[in-house]
């Protein structure tokens, strides 16, 4: 029995600083899911999403794109000209911001910056490409950055390279393998870094030194969900203040919850169908194993006239999309295309076409091409995501209404990388989230990111090789003229859109929610109709605001009952030992 | 009089033999391990997927870059004399460096393997406990209403798959629990909020895993006592007036301990991976997860990684169960 009282004591002594910690004051904080993986804190490594979304938190970039229509505006840099030749860029930097150390920031900062990632092979391993194309960075003075680039670079007031701080980074060694975790991390962002515990949970604290006014709350937590069903349920139970990357049916099922607003927003990613239209090297010789009948255009044509876009999209996005035409979404209206003859879902017209095509039906029902190859076609999705399996089915019983028989067939995802790169598919699903510059999601259907040869994959996502096309890819890359270039951008589409060598089903919304008994309002971006997370800056973060009265102490019942189970737990190892000792004691008196 | 085989642990008697069985042993092991680490090379390159391309997806990389890294990582050079580096770093132990994280393997399982093992060590304990307990009050009372019960509610837990049970769990019980990780990150930081804070966060992963293994340890028990059961030796202290508690307690169970002592230890090693789901649902920041996401890379360095500790984990207690046979059955070390 004096065991047993020991436990209780124990358990005395476990519960008496409970009380103290539940009612101290708490500061304010926005606590965010996250989903997926940060694989670096180390701007110059960081590739992923949500480690670029982090690395913002802590470093601007020379321009930054604003809230509302994500022009660029100020971010180190406050103003900006460029030479006659276009090749010149010199920005200034304003007296007067600082470094979360009380360090000013200057020209040199943004210098040493950018020289490091011309220099360093490993600093270049992220954000190389915005670089690749400068001849000099220089910095005449504190205030002044000149940039000389090779030629004319369209993306100079996009350049998403975070500045880091020299001060601090000239003694970093060898930058591949430093993590920069080392808290509080010194800041020109909104935030500091201030406790990182991987796999758990990235803590920031307000950068009060910084230039646009400190955050209008105390402290910034990700916490880290393995699925986004886990991270509905924390938000539902008060564990979590916002969410994104929501499915329509986890969207759909928070409807009614108090306390939790949602936001649909336009989404930057689409869903496509990819047709292998003639996967080949860069020399034009062919790989795979593609149907040879996609690589007629009327055949794809009638393909992409046989689906209801807007059925997929209410029946497998549950509403949450927007009607795709070219890869640029809808959010950014100075790139999206609107089709000049928009295509209308018409089975018939399509069924026409192809006969007169030349693709007469079998007595199967299935139609036969010149060479005597039933238009028999493989879809390949992934297991992984419900979309492929849900929108194949619809396309599998959208094309037999044309004569086309569909296989659909869901492998895992590396299986899929594996087939897609080699072009070994028919029909395969894809999909991109875009950036505010149209320049990569365009080179990706270029001739030259077509694969050297069949071993060594490209970085093409259709294999689509088109004259025209390319010529306006170099065009609209050259172009600094922002309507001029628009223009450019609308046509490379329109012959996409032409061409089928994909079909955009649908720009997903972006589906996120919060607690708004918690935090009445969140900068998003585009405004209307923007999101909060997965910005082009970190808007929604910084712009937060807490409600007033809105104390984070709720953890009340849960301490009790934490109590409580620590005392059960104890009572019964502390029976079991007790039971053990006794069996022991008697055991030992009979030897 | 009968054994007490719990408290005699002296290997005294044929030290030697001991020795040369120990040393047998520990060299199939070691054996196996090789075997593991073969096999964990040559088994994941089968994985469809080029790494370094899955490593730049969705970058802005050109194929000079690709090839850069691939150089880097050595994917460029003959399989075998990837294989050859690979062994001579594990030898040096260097497990390699993930291509996902750009640290070191080593650190990597470092930092998982603490929350795992505590994870996975709770539940363990408490399901042996349990699963013991039930399993002698079943044998003992056999066909009574408390044995029907408790077997048909075990044999429901194994029967459940973890993820399913683990969600269910979650829904049920609405705000009492957290929904996943292993701490809130608003803990203060000293040791008592923290340890309360992981030991709320570990109920429902704990009763998860608990619920799903618990019925192997019953069963086994269950089925060895009721062996015993009829032994001459139990009547004879019977006859000499023993309680029937006292009976159970020091004759019976310990006789009928051992075959559940390997099961319990062969599962240790297995329950590591077994814990995968669970941490999953759970978001709990253990080594299963690290396996799951190294697999979805595939990240090569960290999937070998993990598979040599696992695999490793399950040979170390397999040789463990083996040694604790000698100290446990008398016949075992007389032979």
């Amino acid at each position: 029995m004096r065991r047993l009282g020991s436990v209780v004591g124990a358990v005395g002594l476990v519960a008496l600083p409970l009380a103290p910690a539940a009612h101290a004051q708490q500061p304010v904080t926005l606590r965010v899911a996250i989903i997926q993986q940060v694989d670096s804190l180390n701007p110059f490594l960081a590739a992923y999403q949500a480690s670029t979304e982090v690395g913002r938190l802590m470093y601007d970039y020379l321009t930054a794109y604003d809230a509302k229509d994500q022009r660029p505006v100020e971010g180190v840099a406050k103003s900006w000209e460029k030479s006659a030749d276009d090749l010149t860029w010199t920005f200034t930097v304003p007296d007067g911001k600082k470094w979360s150390d009380g360090q000013p920031i200057t020209a040199k900062d943004v210098g040493f910056t950018y020289n490091l990632m011309m220099t360093d092979k490993d600093a270049a391993t992220a954000n190389g490409s915005f670089v690749a194309n400068f001849e000099s960075v220089t910095v005449p003075d504190d205030r002044t950055v000149v940039i000389k680039t090779k030629a004319p670079q369209a993306s100079m007031l996009a350049l998403d390279i975070p500045i880091v701080p020299e001060h601090v980074w000239k003694g970093v060694g060898k930058i591949a393998d430093y993590k920069n975790d080392v808290t509080p991390s010194v800041s020109s962002g909104p935030f500091v870094l201030s406790e990182y515990r991987a796999n758990e949970f990235i803590k920031f604290k307000a950068n009060k030194e910084y230039w646009r006014g400190a955050p209008k709350y105390d402290e910034l937590h990700f916490v880290y969900y393995k699925t986004v069903d886990a991270a509905v349920q924390a938000l539902d139970k008060g564990e979590l203040d916002l969410v994104n990357r929501l499915g329509p049916a986890q969207f759909d099922s928070l409807k009614d919850k108090s306390g939790v607003t949602l936001n649909k927003a336009q989404g930057r990613r689409f869903n496509e169908l990819v047709l292998n239209s003639g996967a080949a090297t860069k020399t034009g010789e062919p790989i795979g194993d593609g149907h040879p009948a996609l690589k007629d255009v009327k055949v794809r044509q009638a393909i992409a006239k046989a689906i209801d876009q807007d059925a997929i999209i209410e029946r497998v996005n549950g509403g949450y999309a927007e009607p795709g035409t070219g890869p640029i979404p809808p959010v950014f209206p100075d790139f999206h295309l609107t089709p000049a003859k928009p295509r209308a879902f018409d089975p018939a017209a399509a069924n026409t076409e192809l006969d007169q095509a030349g693709y007469p039906k079998g007595s199967d029902g299935i139609r036969v091409g010149a060479d005597g190859k039933p238009l028999k076609l493989r879809l390949t999705g992934h297991t992984s995501r419900a979309y492929d399996e849900q929108a194949g089915e619809y396309i599998k019983s959208s094309l037999a209404d044309i004569g086309i028989a569909v296989d659909v067939q869901l492998v895992a995802d590396t299986l899929l990388d594996e087939q897609g790169v080699a072009g070994k598919f028919d029909l395969i699903f894809s999909g991109w989230g875009t950036n505010p510059d149209p320049d990569f999601i365009l080179s990706l259907h270029t001739c030259g990111s077509r694969p050297e040869s069949a071993t060594t994959p490209g970085t093409t996502d259709t294999f689509f090789c088109d004259k025209t096309y390319d010529e306006l890819y170099a065009k609209q890359g050259a172009e600094l003229d922002p309507a001029k270039r628009s223009e450019l951008v609308k046509q490379m589409q329109q012959r996409f859109y032409d061409e089928v060598p994909a079909i955009i089903l649908g720009h997903d919304n972006a589906l996120e929610a919060f607690r708004g008994d918690t935090f009445q309002s969140f900068s998003i971006q585009p405004d209307p109709g923007g999101v909060i997370m997965a910005q082009n800056g970190v808007w929604g973060y910084y712009g937060a605001v807490p409600v007033a009265a809105a104390g984070t102490a709720s953890s009340g019942p849960s301490t009790w009952l934490v109590v409580g189970i620590v005392v059960v737990v104890l009572l019964v190892g502390g029976g079991v030992l007790l039971l053990a000792k006794r069996r022991g004691a008697t055991a030992g008196e009979r030897e | 009089m009968t054994v007490a085989p719990l408290v005699e642990s002296s290997p005294r008697r044929g030290g030697s033999g001991l020795l040369r069985h120990v040393a047998g042993k520990v060299g199939g092991a070691l054996a196996s391990l090789a075997a593991v680490v073969v096999l964990g090379f040559f088994l994941f390159r089968l994985i469809p997927g080029d790494p370094t391309v899955t490593m730049t997806r969705g970058r802005q990389v050109d194929e000079a870059q690709i090839a850069e890294l691939r150089a880097l990582h050595g994917y460029d050079r003959p399989i075998l004399e990837q294989f050859g580096k690979y062994v001579g770093g594990l030898l040096h132990g260097d497990m390699g460096t993930s291509l996902f994280y750009r640290r070191t393997v080593a650190e990597l399982i470092g930092e998982r393997v603490g929350p795992t093992l505590l994870l996975v060590g709770t539940s363990t304990l408490i399901a042996v406990t349990l699963g013991l307990w039930l399993g002698i009050r079943g044998a003992w009372r056999r066909d009574s209403a408390f044995d029907r019960a408790s077997t048909g509610v075990a044999l429901v837990g194994w029967a459940m798959p973890a993820f399913w049970l683990g969600m269910l769990l979650s829904m049920v019980t609405g705000d009492l629990f957290p929904s996943g990780g292993m701490r809130f990150s608003s803990t203060p930081p000293g040791f008592w909020p923290q340890a309360l804070d992981v030991a709320h966060h570990m109920v429902l992963p704990c009763l998860t895993l608990i619920a799903v293994v618990y019925a192997q340890y019953q069963l086994v028990m269950r089925s060895s006592l009721l062996e015993e059961m009829n032994a001459d030796y139990l009547t004879t202290a019977r006859a000499k007036g023993l309680r029937d508690d006292q009976v159970r307690r020091k004759h019976a169970v310990p006789n009928a301990l051992l075959p559940t002592v390997t099961l319990v230890f062969l599962h240790i090693g297995l329950v590591v991976t077994g814990a995968i789901t669970v941490e999953t649902v759970f978001s709990w920041p253990g080594l299963g997860l690290l396996t799951y996401e190294a697999l979805a890379g595939p990240d090569l360095p960290l999937l070998q990684g993990t598979f040599v500790v696992l695999a490793g984990s399950v040979i170390v207690m397999n040789v463990l169960a083996d040694l604790l046979y000698q100290v446990l059955d008398p016949r075992v070390r007389a032979s």
